[in-house]
């Protein structure tokens, strides 16, 4: 895997800037959270990242290795082997968990362990059970993690996880929490914007805090119990919390 | 009416239906992953009609008639979306305008081509007379169509329902952008429908010319019944375009032996009631 790194990222919504000079780096095999409160910048960043029609994006690179991803299409994105689970799931509701898995299956890499749909389903034995079930019928742990497994089968080497503990019970939260842990074990990278505390915690090696579209702070996982002062003021956790 | 016109009639128009189904599938399909309202449609219909006609005296093969509409139109159509749609792709207002413009410059090259004569396809030979049915004689072509009808059908749904092909087709209709982000170029997917949707549109043209004739104004008549039986039976819906089919051949079979005078309203008269019980038509938004 190569290192993957946005420089300069500015994007916003209808001329209105949200994201303005973002850098950042995710190294081969690393995880790392872009952590932060509600209309920071995180969604913004990984869709300009995905090359989504919105936002527009209008100064800055995006690099996977010696790629320039920025200004491809998004499926080019998602070939040079960037994963995305977005915001909201984003499920298809009238295809079957199995169809979901078949109709973005990729082939792997040379090198990698491929993600097949016997793999995906050792990693995702709920999902297994449900495989004749349309995704629209699935409880939202169960999306959250076919949206997970999806992102899997396109063989990627980093995925970018958009809030994945949102509108989750604290008990699934870990169970996707242990998930992403299991992906990040397996060698693949991992970008997870989130503004959950305990999955920062879980699954990090790294964290970058967005305020109001810049990269305000970067620490090490180790290093987040010693900066109580970031965490509250960039996740609301109180020091008694954190 | 008798028994026997009353199963006739019906009969009739379920033949028809079977026709406005190869026409409304491939309108409804178009529409369901590009989101275009494409109203050159009907002149696809009719350039299918006047391919088939031109191949048909050119070589007296039935088979090649069908191919050359089917064909023709789809490669025609092909060329229009890589040149022409693909463009103004996700703008709907010249999207549509698009194709009004595209359907009057077909129609005007038609009428240049071919005149204004209304021009009959003769069915092939062994289609041709009639056949009986159940103590019903039925002319065989009409009965052909129906089962014609079917046959897409059917492939269509397999195609949808048990292909990957037709799984990444569900995907874009759910969510286009998020198929996209997923390594999948839907804009390729996209255009391979919009094909098969003029593929259908041209050989039910071929089709339409032994029902009604080939002539100067058919393309505007199909769009119209096309566009009754998708807001009817639901736009966007496979399903909604056989109910809507069925509904609408039935409504005008029966239209024109009871009440001629009033064929518009008894048409459209359905379609205002469903627009306003049910606005997203009887299966709407269910590919």
């Amino acid at each position: 895997m190569s290192t993957f790194t946005v420089a300069g990222l500015a994007a916003g919504y209808q001329g209105h800037p949200v994201v303005d000079g973002i850098d950042l780096t995710v190294e081969p095999g690393e995880a790392v959270a872009l952590a932060g409160r509600n209309g920071m910048g995180k969604t913004t960043t990984l869709r300009a990242v995905m090359g989504l029609a919105e936002p527009a994006v209008s100064a800055g690179s995006v690099r996977f290795g010696d790629v320039e991803l920025h200004g491809k299409a998004p499926h080019h994105i998602a070939r040079a082997g960037i994963g995305y689970v977005p915001q909201g799931r984003r499920i298809f509701r009238s295809l079957t968990v199995a169809e979901h898995l078949a109709v973005v299956a990729r082939p792997a890499r040379a090198g990698y362990e491929p993600w097949t749909m016997d793999r995906v389903n050792e990693l995702f034995p709920r999902l297994a059970e449900r495989a004749g079930q349309f995704a629209g019928t699935l409880s939202g742990g169960e999306q959250q993690m076919l949206a997970i497994a999806r992102a899997l089968m396109t063989n990627p080497l980093l995925v970018l996880l958009d809030e994945p503990s949102e509108g989750l019970a604290p008990q699934i939260v870990r169970q996707v929490g242990d998930i992403i842990a299991a992906l990040h074990a397996s060698g693949v990278g991992v970008l997870i914007a989130e503004q959950d505390l305990s999955m920062v915690r879980r699954v990090a090696d790294r964290v970058y805090f967005l305020d109001r579209g810049t990269v305000a702070a970067q620490v090490t996982a180790a290093e987040l119990d010693a900066h109580a002062d970031l965490l509250e003021r960039h996740l609301g956790v109180g020091a008694g919390h954190a | 009416m008798s028994g026997g016109e009353l199963l006739l009639t019906t009969f009739n128009g379920l033949s028809f239906a079977g026709l406005l189904f190869l026409v409304a599938s491939g309108f409804t399909l178009i529409f369901s992953l590009m989101g275009v309202l494409n109203l050159a449609h009907g002149s696809f219909y009719l350039w299918g009609g006047y391919l088939g006609l031109v191949t048909l005296g050119a070589t007296g093969s039935w088979v090649l008639a069908l191919l050359a509409g089917a064909l023709g139109v789809a490669l025609g159509g092909g060329v229009l979306e890589r040149l022409v749609f693909r463009r103004v792709r996700g703008i709907e207002l010249s999207e549509v305008l698009l194709s009004v413009g595209i359907s009057l410059v077909l129609a005007d090259l038609a009428l240049a081509q071919f005149g204004g004569d209304s021009l009959t396809i003769a069915p092939p030979a062994a289609l041709a007379g009639s056949v009986e049915l159940g103590g019903l004689v039925v002319p065989r072509f009409r009965l052909a169509v129906i089962v014609a009808a079917v046959l897409v059908m059917i492939g269509l749904a397999v195609l949808l329902r048990r292909t990957r092909v037709g799984a990444i087709i569900r995907a874009g209709v759910d969510d286009e952008e998020m198929l996209d982000a997923l390594g999948v170029n839907v804009r390729r997917v996209a255009a391979a429908v919009f094909v098969l949707g003029a593929l259908l549109a041209g050989a039910s043209g071929v089709v339409g010319g032994v029902f009604f004739g080939v002539y100067p104004g058919a393309d505007a008549e199909m769009l119209l019944f096309a566009l009754v039986v998708v807001v009817v039976g639901g736009l966007g819906s496979l399903q909604g375009a056989v109910v809507g089919s069925v509904v609408v051949g039935l409504v005008y079979s029966f239209g024109v032996a009871l009440a001629p005078d009033l064929l518009y309203f008894v048409l459209f008269g359905p379609m205002l009631l469903v627009l306003v019980l049910r606005p997203r038509g009887i299966l709407g938004g269910r590919l």
